[in-house]
This record gives structure tokens, sequence and C-alpha cells, in this order.
């Protein structure tokens, strides 16, 4: 994955021990975190307190305790100046049905201070590039999910901003939306220039969009590492094989020829039907996809799946990393 | 204004290279007060219908063809009759038609701060430079003003119609002042209670349900006590009452101080000093208004 850095090591981000209490919940909890230019990833179950940063960062929620500052402005008195500078696609729905998108994203280029002409311009250019062509004149009542997702998103690009928050964009899309999501959301820095933080409570398709990766839990960092490093660790594969006559249970044939071959299987059996005709292995760079090939080829089986497993935050817990650990002893201290 | 770099085209087809790249935008950003003058005007185009779906304009503009079609036949009797006064007062036509003007609040108050509530558009809108007063203002001085303008172009007419039959000049200019001070007067106050109502509901039929209960109920309830007190002689409450309700509380203040003959019950309106409460009373709900308004939204997030 290539790591694109246009700006000389200039941090978008950052938050100094930030903390956000509820009368009943803590949202955030000393959260420290620089984030560079680039995407990068905010990981989190939901509730983890990833809209609650978002909010702090736009200045529109103070915080309970710490500081915060975007693009070099302090979130708590420069509000005003970063909401010019940086754009918002909210989680949820956020379009009125009865106007067309390009009414829709005039309204709001102009809502963030561009002129009348400029702002039809930009709304042109923008809608172009998130993928909406003719369709921008009707109205968004009629749009599938995966358009109205384009226009939430050309709303948040419009005003060409320097880094833009984006809440949960693959809510809702299928899997061939989603992609198309994931590559527009690449573009949007390699193209564009314009840095971007992403949520999802998904580590598996932000690390293959993002250049560094956020991990939050219950409002502690859990971790924050480039992404490089989380492929590295994390690549679980799933394997799925026919049966032949000469090998009856054709998976059972590949585990035990993994094994011969010194390639760790994990145990499958999640409970799940069909599960048992899954094996899941961790990938040791490259050399595990060939070594999966010539397995089953030998064995003359027919190999029906090999895919990367999306990865849940769970996971990010399993794997024994030095610094995840001393996060999460810090994590247990504070929690006392 | 796509940048286009036409390739040479021998035989004059049209094909052209679109130069689609990204283009920064470094053009002035105007900030907080003209995002605030773009969502003004983008509310009062809307409260016409207007950059909105043909099914949304049918309404408002319905309403203010209704508001000003009886102005001009009054101005068309005048003028036929060679009349030496209009048939009705400036600062009576309102009160009149208070009906359209209540049915106007009740649709278009909702359409203004409903619809946003209800697609989540307001996170959007505090995402950018403006803050919760400069939302608050735009929207009720949008409102405000699409009411001064059904309110006030009947009152046009009317004037320009009493102009045309040559009535007295001064005595119609001055007639037609202090119907423009009741309709701001009216216009602020029915704005306010219109949209301190619609704010609380994302339901837009909610909305309008309340705001007609809001101003023609308490009318209808406090006319009706007026007439009952009216009846039993207790003329010193009649002006009390009134102050119940949004109508009869522009009724008393223009006969008052604005030299319009009251509707209430037996002609008479509120003293002097009771007019005093009245205005106090009217300034102070479109403050509460404002107030009330604020306190809604500093709680709408993202």
């Amino acid at each position: 994955m290539a790591c694109v850095t246009n700006f000389d090591d200039v941090t978008v981000i950052v938050t100094e021990s930030l903390s956000k209490r509820f009368p009943r919940v803590t949202a955030l909890d000393r959260l420290s975190v620089d984030v560079g230019p680039g995407v990068t990833g905010l990981v989190g179950a939901n509730g983890a307190g990833k809209s609650t940063l978002i909010k702090i960062l736009l200045g529109l929620s103070p915080a309970t305790e710490g500081r915060a500052e975007v693009l070099g402005l302090d979130v708590a008195s420069k509000g005003a100046d970063i909401r010019e500078r940086v754009g918002y696609m909210p989680e949820h729905d956020c379009l009125p049905p009865d106007v067309s998108a390009t009414e829709f994203v005039v309204h709001m280029a102009r809502m963030s201070g561009l002129p009348p002409t400029a702002a039809r311009e930009r709304t042109a250019d923008t809608l172009r590039h998130v993928g909406l062509y003719e369709e921008r004149y009707r109205p968004i009542g009629g749009y599938s999910t995966g358009m109205k997702q384009r226009v939430k998103l050309a709303q948040a690009l419009v005003h060409d901003p320097q880094l833009v928050f984006l809440d949960e964009p693959t809510n809702g899309l299928d899997p061939v939306g989603r992609d198309e999501m994931l590559g527009l959301i690449r573009r949007i820095h390699t193209d564009f220039g314009i840095s971007v933080l992403v949520t999802s409570h998904l580590l598996g398709e932000l690390e293959r969009t993002c250049d560094h990766v956020v991990v939050v839990d219950g409002g502690k960092l859990l971790r924050s590492s480039s992404t490089t490093d989380f492929t590295q660790t994390t690549t679980t594969l799933a394997i799925e094989v026919t049966d032949t006559d000469a090998h009856p249970d054709g998976t059972r044939a590949v585990r035990e020829a993994l094994h011969a071959r010194g390639v760790a299987v994990l145990d499958g059996n999640s409970g799940l039907p069909g599960a048992g005709h899954v094996l899941l292995l961790t990938a040791q760079g490259e050399d595990t996809y060939d070594v999966v090939r010539d397995v089953v080829a030998d064995l003359g089986l027919g190999l029906v799946r090999m895919e990367q497993r999306r990865h849940h935050i769970s996971e990010v817990f399993t794997d024994g990393d030095a610094t995840d650990d001393q996060q999460r002893k810090e994590a247990v201290n504070h929690g006392s | 204004m796509a940048v286009e770099h036409p390739v040479t085209a021998p035989s004059g087809d049209q094909t052209r290279i679109h130069n689609i790249g990204y283009r920064n935008y470094d053009g002035p950003r105007l900030g907080r007060a003209y995002a605030r003058r773009s969502l003004y005007s983008q509310s009062l185009r809307g409260s016409y219908g207007l950059g909105r779906s043909v099914k949304s304009k049918v309404l408002p503009m319905l309403l203010f063809v209704v508001m000003c079609v009886p102005a001009a036949i009054m101005v068309a009797v005048a003028v036929a009759t060679k009349a030496d006064e209009l048939p009705v007062d400036y600062t009576r036509y309102a009160i009149v038609m208070q009906a359209v003007i209540s049915l106007y609040v009740a649709s278009q108050a909702p359409q203004s701060v409903s619809r946003d509530l209800r697609f989540k558009t307001v996170p959007l809108y505090f995402s950018r430079p403006i803050e919760t007063a400069d939302y608050v203002r735009a929207k009720f001085a949008a409102l405000a003003s699409a009411l001064f303008v059904l309110t006030a172009a009947p009152l046009l007419v009317l004037y320009i119609g009493a102009l045309l039959a040559k009535l007295d000049f001064a005595d119609q200019t001055k007639g037609f002042a202090q119907g423009l001070v009741s309709v701001t007067l009216l216009s602020l106050l029915f704005a306010g209670l219109g949209l301190v109502i619609a704010s609380v509901t994302p339901r837009r039929g909610f909305g309008i349900a309340a705001v007609i209960a809001v101003l023609t109920i308490s009318y209808g309830a406090v006319s009706t006590l007026q007439a009952i007190a009216d009846a039993q002689n207790s003329t010193g409450s009649i002006a009390w009452i009134g102050l119940f309700s949004p109508v009869t509380l522009i009724d008393g203040v223009q006969s008052a101080f604005l030299g319009a003959t009251s509707a209430f019950p037996g002609g008479i309106g509120p003293s002097d000093g009771e007019g005093v409460v009245y205005v106090l009373v009217v300034l102070g709900l479109i403050a509460a208004c404002y107030g009330l308004l604020m306190r809604r939204y500093r709680r709408v997030g993202l």
C-alpha cells in the first residue's frame, strides 16, 4: 500500500488526553492521538466514541478535559475556522428528498461561504468526481442508497476542504458499492489532495484504504499504527475446497497437507453452518498463498475460495503486540 | 465551467477531451455572515415554493392570491363607485384575513424547520461556519419576511388603488404606514410562534395541526369568552381576555396605538394603559420565541 504524503510531516489532528464525559457515560477517556496527512481510519465498535470525537474535532461539543487541534487550530476557540476548512459526511441520512442533488449541493456550498457562481461550478465538478451524472437533476428521493452516499460525500467535498470527516461512509452499501466508495475515499487523498478521517466498525475494509488506522474502544485508544503493520500481523485467509473420490474429506486432507508443510491452520469450527468446510489460516506474507495453491493442486482438489477475512475489532486484541499490550495496561490503569 | 481542451478537429466534429482532473478552489470564502444570508434567501424563497417542486409552490402561491384578490376587488369597487374611502381600513385587513394568514404560517413554518429536522439536514448546517444563532435568525427572519410579503402586498394593492381613486393622499399614506407597522408586528409574532411550534416536531403533519390549533382555536376561544363577557356587561375584562390569542393581541395593539377600530365585541379596544401591556406582551412573546428557538437548536447537535 503506497503511502502518499503530499505535506511534510504536518499533523492534521492532534488530541491530548481528550476526555468527554456525559452524566452517565464516558464517551472519550484521555484519548491522545496524532493523525498525519493521508487517509486515516478510525475504527471502533458502535458506541466506542467515534462520533463524539468527530463532534469535538468540529468544535461543536466542548471536551470535558484535554485539548485538541485540527489543522493547527484549537477546537475550543477556533471552531468556525475549522469548520470552514473541513468537510463532514454524517453517518445518518441527511438529504431532503424533494430537491435535486445539484440544488442541494449548491446550497451547501453557499453555506460553506462559496460565492454563488463558484458554488455552482464546484457543485458540477464535485458531483462528477463522486460519480453522479445526469441523475443529479432529479429529486434525491428517487436515488439508490449508493447514489445518496455519493451526494453526502459531494456536500462534504464541495468547498474543497483540507480535511474531511467521513462517518461510516460504507454503511448500508452492497459489496460492490462498498468497494466503489472505498476507492473514492482513496482518491480523495491521492487525486484531490484532501486528508481523510474515515470511521468504520470494520477494520478489514479500512486496512485496504487507509495509510494509518486508529482503533478506539470504550473511548480509549487501543492502537494507532500504519496499516502495513496491521496487514502483516492480522491477515487471515479462509480456504474452502471440494471433495474428490481420492479425498472424501478434502478439507481434512488439505489441513493435514498444510500441517506437513509447516503452515498452522486455525480452528475453523466456529459453530456456524458449513464452518467445518472452511479452513482459516494466518498468512505469513505472499508465500502462504503459493503454498496453499500448491497443496490444493497436488491433492487434485478444486479450490472453491481463498479470501482474506474481514476482521472485527476484537481481533486486534488477539495479537500479542508489545505496544498494544502496553496500551491495554494503560487503559486498565486508567480504568481503576 | 469545465476546462476544455479542444482537440484539433479538422472535420469539425464534436470530439473534445475534457480535463476531468480535480481542481482545487482558491477563490474567496465569504464566511458566516454570507452563509447566514444564503440560508435566509433560500428559506424565504422556499416559503413560496421557489427552488422547490411544483407541488410545493401551489399552496403558498394560492394563499398569496387569496390574500390579494379581496383587496383588488375592494379597490375596483372603490374606484367604480367613486367612494370617498376604502371599504376596509389598512389595519383591519389582516384581521379580516387572519384565517388565510394562519393557514400560511401553519403550512410554511413546518416546511421551513421540520424538514431540516426530519431529514436530519441540521447537522450539515452546524458542521459549517454558521452557529445556532445564525440558523435561528436566518429562519426567523425568512419566515417573518415571507409573512410580511403576504400581509403587506394586499395593503400595497389597497394603497395604490386608493391613490388611483384619488382619495386623500395624506390620509391614505398615514393609514398605509400604520397598516405596515401592524403587519410587521403580526409577521414577527406569527413567525415566532409558528417556528417554535414547528421546531418541536420533525413531523410536518403535527406541526401544521399544532400551529393551526394555537392560532385559530385560541382566537375562537378568546372571541367566545369576549362575547360572553360582553353579554354579561363586564366590558372591563374584554380587553384582558384579548391578551390570550395572537390575533387579538395584534388587534389590541393597533386599536390602542395605530388608529384601528377594534374587532373586539362592542368595538371597544384596550385603553392606552392596557395597550402598553399589549405591546409589551407582543414584544415579550417575540423575544420568548427567539429564546426558545435558540434553546431548541442548542440541543440539536450532530
